[in-house]
């Protein structure tokens, strides 16, 4: 149940990369068969890519996941020389996105950060007074890994295509979750990460729109197109393509499979408990995504009464050395104190079940009961 | 859970002992707030010097659930002298240790107690 922080390995896709660490080792540079067998393979996973995103396979770069992806957008698409150039990001940004950005503060570039509404909704209007002259990129996450918001790319897309800005998103949470379309959301970078599409972990991609200009952050022998250097991974990249096509061919139902999961859990709760909210947006949410705040509870306490029953979630409520330190993305949404510090994330995978949905609730349920009868917070 | 946690940290928070607040109690002692995110209520009940009985209610993480707890057990029974002698260490050892980074935390429930100790004296005079 915590599938937004990684997917267990689909046997399809393993079983596709297991030929690439025996018998075709090659390196895709070489002009032997072993090479040409490898070079085969990128071809094939590029193309897969590709199209699970409606992109061409020359615009795929494959990096070491959605980090590096993001890095690759952020600082590849700021200009090498001294000028001081502008940023326009948000506050709900994975760390990917916003310690790359403070990165550029610290190199005398500008940023601005959009703040959101109380369901996760970036300010359309901030980000549209927010443009300078000297405005590069607008990088705004396609929907958030915590509180499982979906932003309006389409809308920012129209903002920046209007004033010449380049757009990056970070898709990472939504590939195989809702359609992704490089021109249907009208971005110019997409990033992406195999390890959350049942694929294996430390391999990605970044789409970059032909005629954009980026410039490496790696250097070397000028693989991918010179954007990214280094002895492609051929297992992973193999596995990257596999899981994107099954991500496809899966997306319809998957993706309701998922959504009743969601909302039949966040009807049982919100229709049965007290002292609890659903945090993020009603509507505009990854359908695996529940994230719920318990008052006069604590995160990390539930998460261990959880993992004992062997129900594995996350929290943004994460406690050390006497104070709290809460999740930057919950502190955006301005949840009140008592609310703050008991939130918790469940995110749903393609292999849970309906069953597995109703016994969470039951032991959710005893286990919220349990701590709030040693919580002197109750009753008054 | 990337923070591991000693076999008794983890007794001691799935069954903590002395949960609950003593009505007519001699002294109580509170810390933390809804914005740091512990907060730990201690009440006693004193006879002859002696810690007779004592009580914790806690709102907050494994580490502070477990400290009380485990506070509550070694006062319980002890001279208000014995008692305010207990240190940081005590409680640490008694838990066979706790994770880097919440090695602080043990002072948490320790400090309950001397304010509801020192509540109760205060109430003496
Ligand atoms: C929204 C988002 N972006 C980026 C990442 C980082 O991806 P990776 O783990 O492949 O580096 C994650 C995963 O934690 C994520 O959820
Ligand atoms: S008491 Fe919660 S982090 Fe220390």
């Amino acid at each position: 149940m915590d599938h937004s922080a990684t997917t267990p390995v689909d046997p399809l896709v393993v079983g596709a990369m297991l030929p690439y660490f025996s018998d075709m080792f090659g390196n895709s540079s070489s002009l032997h068969s072993f090479g040409r067998e490898a070079g085969e393979a990128l071809v094939k996973a590029r193309k897969e890519v590709a199209d699970g995103i409606g992109a061409m396979p020359e615009e795929i770069i494959f990096t070491s996941g959605g980090t590096e992806s993001d890095n690759l957008a952020i600082l590849g698409s700021m200009p090498q020389n001294t000028d001081k150039k502008h940023v326009i990001t948000s506050v709900i940004e994975h760390p990917a996105v916003l310690n790359t950005c403070k990165f550029l503060q610290s190199q005398g570039h500008e940023v601005t950060y959009i703040s959101v509404d109380p369901g996760g909704v970036v300010d359309l209007e901030k980000i549209e007074s927010s443009i300078q002259d000297n405005t590069m990129l607008i990088t705004v996450m396609h929907a958030n890994n915590e509180v499982g918001t979906i932003q309006p790319i389409m809308d920012i897309a129209q903002i920046a295509k209007e004033n010449d800005i380049l757009l990056h998103t970070d898709a990472v949470q939504t590939i195989g979750k809702l359609p992704v379309n490089v021109d249907t959301l009208g971005v110019d970078m997409l990033s992406l990460s195999s390890h959350k599409i049942h694929g294996p972990k430390g391999v990605g991609a970044l789409y970059v729109r032909k005629g954009t200009n980026i410039h490496p952050t790696v250097f070397g022998g000028n693989h991918e197109g010179g954007l990214r250097s280094g002895t492609e991974n051929i297992p992973g990249i193999v596995g990257l393509g596999k899981a994107m096509a099954l991500a496809g061919e899966r997306l319809d139902k998957d993706s309701k499979h998922m959504q009743h999961m969601r909302d039949s859990l966040i009807d049982k709760v919100l229709g049965s408990m007290d002292g609890v909210r659903l945090n993020g947006h009603a509507t505009q949410r990854l359908p695996n995504n529940v994230n719920l705040s318990f008052k006069n509870v604590e995160g990390e306490s539930m998460l261990m009464l959880l993992d004992m029953e062997e129900i594995a979630v996350s929290t943004g409520s994460a406690c050390s050395s006497g104070s709290q330190n809460v999740s930057t993305v919950l502190k955006a949404l301005n949840l009140e104190d008592e609310y703050i510090h008991g939130s918790l994330r469940i995110s749903l995978g393609r292999e849970n079940t309906i069953e597995e949905i109703d016994s969470l609730f039951n032991i959710l349920r005893s286990t919220v009961e349990r701590l709030r009868s040693i919580s002197p917070l109750e009753g008054r | 859970m990337d923070k591991v946690y000693s076999k008794k940290v983890i007794e001691e928070f799935s069954n903590p002992g002395n949960v609950g607040i003593i009505e007519d109690a001699d002294g109580v002692g509170e810390v933390g707030s809804t914005v740091d995110g512990d907060i730990i209520n201690i009440s006693i009940k004193v006879k002859d010097d002696t810690i007779n009985d004592i009580k914790f209610k806690t709102f907050g993480c494994v580490v502070a659930i477990s400290t009380s707890s485990m506070v509550t057990r070694m006062a319980k029974g002890k001279k208000i002298d014995e008692a305010l002698d207990l240190t940081d260490e005590d409680v640490i050892n008694s838990l066979d240790g706790l994770p880097e980074g919440k090695d602080n935390c043990s002072g948490f429930a320790l400090e309950a107690l001397k304010l509801a100790i020192a509540d109760y004296m205060k109430k003496q005079k």
